[in-house]
């Protein structure tokens, strides 16, 4: 199904960090009571990249994503986001800070209480944007996320798809240098979880956004490593399999605590670590 | 099965009291300074003061004319026996401005929007709202607790004038349908009793008993952990804290009241 257009299609265009990376994790760790869940991790994500992180259930993925947005503060080490250290910074500044980043939680989060619009144009609406500026961009945004007949329904009203898609459109209304998306295809069924994915691939093929995707499912990531956004059709296409290097995709993978992968697909597919082998088998 | 007992360490129970008790001051300072601190969520204010107060209208008018009657009926027996039954309308008068009014709709308040605030942002934390929130750039405690705050001790303070009005309003129908007393002896002894500092306290509390309400309401939310199960303790644990609170801080408020102003 071709996803349709946003009518400003201009790449995000990211400041440089000191560093170069849109997100970068040096030797990260947090442990919760006894339990240590990331133990030291490092690893970057570059501008207008997709990476894809995966881990068994309470590998730390999810924890991952809310420290870099600073809902969470490491026990130790250092996180740059946009070229700002987040460890470093108070909740005031990260206010600032997070208004350049978008973040789709694993069961949308959207606001019970708000209509689909309010949702979406939340961010526009503590920014003071005007009211009929809000509305145009909140319908343009339900658009491409294909909603726009929600715009007064309640999340109750919505399937589990819907507020995913609508939990989309609300990370991607102020057109965020980056995006976290906290199993974004969970729990859905196949076609969703397509038109999900298809999304998340034009966010990183047309609008060049860096994003860190923490999924279960292999086949989303793979998908995306093998397909390509077209422009001209609106829809994704699969690429030829000598360019699947050419996608801006990387995958990640967790295993107790540390970081055991980090690579593209061709290194992920022809990995000899047992583990990583019995994983994507 | 051998019944296995956990053992609690009572320096863990005192430190876990300790962090609770630092946990709430802070949340209440930064509510409190966020009153200073653009944007102010006005709106969200006003709807809360609608909730709050419009809401607990009928329980407190109930209330303030039950406690009144009853007040009046109690004392009247008393009364009677020494002849001084014109005296209903000072006590009622007394009882109700200076403590049953504020105290009674302050635990009413506190019964119902206590576990009101603590159950609605229990939902919102174990949801991840509150998460989303600070992730979309806002501050929840200048969105939710701040407006639920000024809220609160703005229409307590409304709420205890008309359940004093009404108990006063209740006495009166004892008074004067049971004990036979003519309108005029009971509001000129209702009025003449009272004096500066009786409605000084009167008024003072329900703005402190509002904001203890909300902060306690608002901490037990915020601080929910466990699921929907958390969200039903923090909703228990918020009523009683708050109600607990309002009985300290209503005796120390008196004590301190009359240690400034001199015994009657």
């Amino acid at each position: 199904m071709p996803a349709p257009t946003l009518p400003s299609e201009n790449p995000v265009v990211s400041v440089a960090s000191p560093s170069g990376h849109a997100i970068e994790f040096d030797n990260v760790r947090i442990a919760f009571d006894e339990k240590v869940v990331l133990d030291g991790i490092s690893f970057h994500l570059a501008h207008g990249e997709t990476k894809a992180v995966f881990g068994v259930a309470g590998s730390g993925k999810s924890t991952m994503l809310k420290l870099a947005m600073g809902l969470m503060r490491p026990d130790s080490g250092r996180i740059f986001v946009l070229g700002e250290e987040v460890t470093r910074m108070s909740e005031q500044e990260l206010f600032e800070l997070r208004r350049r980043v978008g973040i789709v939680f694993q069961e949308s989060a959207l606001f019970d209480s708000l209509r689909v619009y309010e949702n979406v144009g939340f961010r526009l609406t503590e920014e003071g944007t005007p009211a009929d500026e809000i509305e145009r961009r909140v319908r343009e945004v339900l658009r491409f996320v294909e909603l726009e007949r929600t715009y007064n329904m309640f999340p109750s009203e919505l399937s589990g798809g819907m507020r995913r898609r609508v939990a989309i459109a609300r990370a991607i209304i102020t057109e965020p240098e980056v995006i976290l998306y906290d199993s974004p295809t969970g729990g859905l069924d196949p076609v969703t979880s397509n038109t999900i994915v298809e999304l998340i691939m034009k966010q990183r093929d047309v609008y060049k956004t860096s994003a860190l995707m923490v999924t279960h499912r292999l086949q989303d990531a793979f998908t995306m490593a093998t397909h390509q956004f077209d422009k001209a059709t609106n829809q994704m296409v699969a690429l030829p399999k000598g360019q699947y290097c050419e996608v801006a995709m990387s995958f990640l993978i967790l295993r107790d605590g540390k970081v055991i992968f980090d690579g593209d697909a061709h290194q992920l597919a022809t990995s000899r670590d047992d583990y990583i082998r019995e994983y994507i088998s | 099965m051998a019944l296995e007992l956990e053992l609690i360490s009572p320096i863990e129970v005192a430190k876990d009291l300790a962090l609770a008790v630092q946990e709430y001051t802070l949340l209440s300072a930064q509510s409190v300074a966020n009153f200073f601190r653009r944007p102010l969520y006005m709106g969200d204010m006003l709807q809360q003061a609608d909730l709050i107060g419009v809401g607990s209208l009928p329980i407190v008018v109930l209330t303030g004319l039950s406690v009144g009657a009853l007040l009046a009926l109690n004392a009247a027996s008393t009364l009677q026996r020494f002849g001084g039954i014109t005296l209903i309308g000072q006590l009622v008068s007394i009882g109700m401005v200076t403590e049953l009014g504020p105290l009674i709709t302050g635990l009413m308040v506190a019964g119902r929007n206590a576990s009101g605030m603590a159950s609605e942002l229990g939902s919102m934390i174990v949801t991840e709202q509150i998460d989303a929130m600070r992730a979309l750039g806002t501050d929840p405690t200048k969105k939710l607790i701040t407006p639920r705050i000024g809220a609160t001790a703005f229409m307590l303070f409304f709420l205890t004038i008309i359940a004093d009005l009404l108990g006063l309003i209740g006495g009166f129908a004892v008074a004067h349908l049971i004990f036979g007393l003519n309108s005029q002896q009971y509001w000129t002894s209702v009025w003449q009793i009272l004096v500066f500092r009786d409605v000084f306290t009167g008024l003072i509390k329900p703005v402190l008993f509002g904001f203890i309400i909300a902060t306690v309401g608002c901490y037990y939310g915020m601080s929910t952990r466990g699921g929907t199960q958390g969200v039903g303790r923090s909703t228990t644990q918020a009523v009683v804290a708050a109600s607990v609170l309002i009985l300290i801080v209503d005796f120390f408020v008196t004590k301190l009241i009359f240690a400034i102003f001199g015994y009657r």
